[in-house]
């Protein structure tokens, strides 16, 4: 157990040092705020050293898992390698210099040409990616581009007189998906899944009314399978005037095989974080572009990069029929330069060739654990499998005690009950980055674990039993309600 | 180059033990007619060759100019220190914190985040973090709805007019109604506000200090909102939180901000980080993550993601927000910031812009035809009305190798002579004044 930073404080203890004011300016530190005005006490940061924070946080980092450090097949979140050269190229101070506010002075563009380039260029590698007409990088997450996209749809049947009022959304889907519909002014519709693993596509006809807005799906869908019926889906769905959206989660399945826009989807949002290698930071920061064919272009958020007939880069604001300000500036910046970077770098071919390793990684676990685990649905995966702990729970061994002995295996658990629609559902995604050997050492450990499951499932309960703490409170957490230090 | 390690004999035994001769096979249910032929784009190409791209698109931009533009978001100073701790891969390439167990290090950082933003605004309970002040604005907006269920806002004139735009974008489809108070460098006006509070309000917006630089004490204002059962939300600055009376003395429900100033390069626009704080009785109907301590089995003090159940992954279509993540690495930035700047820093660092602050704003108001146009105190920035157009002022100054600032006439036609101008502490003397004798010389 570590001592949190406020307790390593000692009273008059200084880190660093900031710039001072020089004696000319000194004169004018005797104007002071008005007691109205004026703080009360200073601020209780801790007062710690240089070194004190240093150490203090290179401890904590190490009680984390992460990808530099374990494997972490975490299904629906695409926990690829991150390539340094982004981290790189992040940090160039002709980018992470640039105040947003520079392109909005009079012939402000001429000063941030390259940044206006990149975000240009990297739009227009995302719409061949994706099959698309136009991409907005603002959305800074991947919830933020659903978001985003909804509102989009919005002012598309807005703008066509068109009704709407539905959104609707398949039961396996990520939550973000009708939380999103609902804050964008959407009454949310589930569509059930066939016995397949596929949208019920009869109860898709019957719910396909007049008052549909969009179609929301995941392909492949969270289930780790593509949708079968997307072409049928696609040609329903448009002759109702109905827009199909498409949530890029699962993006990294699909890189050079099949384009959204190809498949006849209309709107399409990627996760940067995910399929484009961009860290994930613990959480955040992620960006979330959204693309769009051709009929939505007009209302993409305000401002857009356009290039002139003399290449220069500049920045469309007169955009009448636009949703307006999404973002207060071009997206997650930094963020995107991490993905254009990964773009070039790995090119068409490249791109593909992840894709593929991706499904051939996330069905060789499948092959290897069917014998061991029931599986979800019986089909070949894309880029992750989804499997279940059914068979364990006979014993009273469940997905969480499952994920659990994974960390003392060394580890980072799978998604655990998520899709919903799957009873102790286990979602694995190794990832293209991984090598047959740190699949081997995986699918062995998982063996292990079924075994131990079937001979003495009493031992779970305890795991982890390797890491610095032990399964945690998370109702006192909720009760106690200790927010802060 | 996809930094994938497989061998040929790797994937060929893989393959055959999938019983498929191909990787093509795995995409059989992709419909053959959606099958694509080629992406047309440019094969890989290698790191040397990405690096001198990327190299040559960051000299295309003006970065090395002397800045004085603020508008929300700061050229402030960053320790080494902060590059160096979140440069951790521990941290930066570890996912959300579902699994407390092997995630400890990224729950306490967001729980120390949580204790700093609490300790600055004076509020009882922050979130993990927003994407960014603007959306966090939003959010605080649509939760004063939702905890009220009253269709109105009222903003002041001075909120930062990005962070106005992006309001109406959100709420336009949701019966929410934005009213707004006229613009105003100084007070907000009082008389006018009252007039537009009803029954109907939610929440009245304020930002502070304002767009235009001015601190106000909007106590009274607070006072005003709950007397009508309306929610007060802030947005503040948070170095300017060493000097200034806290928000939750002001009386503030929901305090918003950008935390950008706390460590985060300005990077043209992001990412950046967005703070929530409210105030107890609200915590339920706050959006985003939120990190808690408990115990573990043993006993031992430890943190994990709490009071979920407000959240899209439980709730669905009836969350507080759609919001799935937070600004993880940036508020373990933010949070390395505030432990290196200390209780005597911020401080320190706050009295240092404002002493600059106020040491140009002299040096300016010496200048003939030029005035400082804020009527009250003000902290960093503050406003310079010009006997000339701000927008000429900036281009002229431009290759002189400084951005003078930011002129108001982009988004307020009746200040086409108003610059808006920011110091740091990164901001020399020798800067300042070479600044104050360029204005000078072109004003002759």
């Amino acid at each position: 157990m570590s001592k949190l930073i406020f307790e390593e404080s000692v009273k008059g203890r200084k880190a660093v040092s900031f710039p001072k004011p020089s004696q000319a300016e000194s004169a004018y530190a005797t104007i002071q705020l008005p007691k109205a005005l004026a703080a009360t006490h200073p601020i209780e940061l801790p007062e710690v050293s240089e070194l004190d924070v240093i150490r203090h946080y290179t401890r904590l980092s190490c009680k984390n898992f992460s990808i530099d450090t374990h494997f972490y097949p975490l299904g629906s979140c695409t926990m690829k390698y991150n390539p340094r050269i982004c981290e790189k190229t992040a940090a160039l101070d002709g980018f992470a210099g640039l105040h947003p506010l520079l392109p909005q002075l009079r012939r402000g563009e001429a000063l941030t040409q390259g940044a206006l380039e990149l975000v240009w260029d990297t739009q227009r590698l995302l719409c061949e990616l994706t099959g698309m007409s136009g991409f907005t990088l603002q959305p800074m997450a991947g919830a933020h581009g659903e978001l985003t996209g909804l509102l989009l749809i919005a002012a598309y049947h807005k703008d066509k007189g068109n009704t709407r009022t539905k959104v609707l959304i398949p039961d396996s889907a990520h939550g973000t998906n009708p939380a999103s519909a609902a804050i964008a002014g959407y009454e949310v519709i589930s569509v059930p899944t066939d016995a397949h693993g596929d949208m019920d596509l009869e109860a898709f006809k019957t719910l396909l009314t007049p008052d549909i807005a969009a179609v929301m799906m995941t392909c492949p869908s969270t289930l780790g399978l593509f949708e079968r019926n997307i072409l049928a889906i696609a040609e329903l769905a448009h002759a109702n005037d109905t827009l199909l959206y498409y949530d890029g989660a699962n993006m990294n399945a699909m890189m050079g095989y099949a384009r959204p826009g190809d498949l006849g989807f209309d709107v399409v949002h990627l996760n940067v974080h995910k399929t484009l290698s961009t860290p994930h930071g613990g959480g955040g920061p992620g960006a979330g572009p959204v693309g769009v064919k051709e009929s939505l272009l007009p209302f993409l958020p305000t401002s857009v990069v356009e290039k002139d007939a003399l290449g220069k880069y500049w920045l469309r604001y007169d955009k009448p029929k636009s949703i307006g300000y999404i973002a207060p500036f071009y997206g997650n910046f930094a963020v995107l330069i991490r993905a254009y970077t990964y773009l070039i770098h790995l090119g068409g071919n490249g791109l593909k060739e992840a894709t593929e390793y991706a499904v051939l990684n996330a069905n060789y676990i499948r092959a290897k654990l069917k014998p061991y685990f029931t599986e979800a649905y019986d089909r070949i995966c894309m880029h992750e499998c989804v499997l279940t702990a059914e068979r364990q729970m006979k014993k009273g061994v469940r997905a969480l005690d499952i994920a659990k002995a994974l960390i003392d295996e060394g580890f980072h658990p799978p998604t655990i009950y998520f899709p919903m629609i799957v009873h102790e559902a286990m979602m694995f995604e190794p990832t293209e980055t991984e090598s047959k050997e740190t699949l081997d050492r995986f699918i062995e450990a998982m063996i292990r674990i079924a075994k131990e499951a079937e001979a003495n499932p009493d031992s779970f309960a305890e795991k982890p039993l390797t890491t610095e703490i032990s399964r945690v409170d998370e109702t006192k957490a909720a009760k106690a309600m200790v927010l802060k230090a | 180059m996809s930094f994938t390690p497989h061998t040929l004999e790797d994937r060929d035994e893989m393959l055959a033990t999938l019983g498929v001769s191909s990787l093509k096979e795995l995409f059989a249910d992709i419909p053959q007619s959606a099958h694509l032929a080629k992406l047309d784009m440019p094969d890989g190409i290698s790191e040397q060759e990405v690096y001198d791209r990327l190299h040559a698109l960051s000299h295309k931009n003006a970065h090395e100019l002397t800045c004085f533009i603020g508008g929300g978001f700061y050229d402030h100073s960053i320790p080494s220190a902060v590059d160096t701790l979140s440069s951790r891969g521990e941290f930066f390439t570890a996912y959300t914190p579902y699994q407390p167990e092997v995630a400890q290090g990224t729950l306490q950082a967001i729980f120390e985040f949580q204790s700093m933003i609490c300790r600055l605004t004076g509020m009882d309970v922050a979130n993990a973090s927003m994407y960014d002040g603007g959306t966090a604005l939003v959010e605080a907006a649509l939760m004063a709805i939702r905890s009220t269920n009253r269709p109105r806002i009222i903003v002041a004139g001075g909120l930062n007019p990005i962070y106005r735009r992006m309001l109406d974008t959100y709420t336009r489809n949701l019966h929410i109604e934005m009213e707004e108070l006229p613009f105003d460098e100084g007070a907000v006006d009082r008389v006018k506000l009252a007039s537009l509070l009803t029954d109907q309000t939610a929440a009245v917006i304020i930002q502070n200090p304002n767009f235009f630089g001015t601190i106000e004490d909007f106590s009274d204002i607070s006072a005003m909102a709950h007397a009508n059962g309306a929610l007060m939300i802030a947005s503040v600055y948070p170095i300017a939180m060493g000097l200034i009376k806290s928000p939750a003395e002001m009386g503030c429900d929901i305090v918003v901000g950008e935390g950008q100033s706390l460590g985060l390069p300005l990077s043209f626009g992001g990412p950046y980080l967005g703070f929530f704080a409210v105030q107890k009785a609200h915590v339920r109907k706050m959006p985003g993550r939120i990190v808690g301590e408990t115990t573990d089995r043993h006993g031992n003090r430890c943190y994990v993601l709490t009071l979920q159940a407000r959240e899209q992954h439980i709730r669905r279509e009836k969350a507080a927000s759609n919001i799935c993540s937070n600004e993880a690495l940036c508020a373990l930035r933010a949070t390395i910031y505030l432990s290196l700047l200390g209780k005597q820093g911020l401080t320190e660092l706050a009295r240092t812009c404002m002493t600059k602050a106020e040491y140009a704003k002299a040096q300016f108001a010496q200048i003939k035809g030029v005035r400082i146009k804020n009527s009250a105190p003000t902290f960093n920035e503050f406003m310079l009305e010009l006997p000339c157009n701000a927008s000429d002022l900036v281009a002229e100054l431009i290759p002189l190798g400084l951005i003078a600032g930011f002129p108001l006439g982009r988004y307020y036609p009746e200040l086409q002579n108003c610059l808006l101008v920011a110091i740091t502490e990164k901001r020399t003397q020798a800067e300042i004044d070479a600044f104050v004798s360029a204005v000078k010389g072109l004003l002759k």
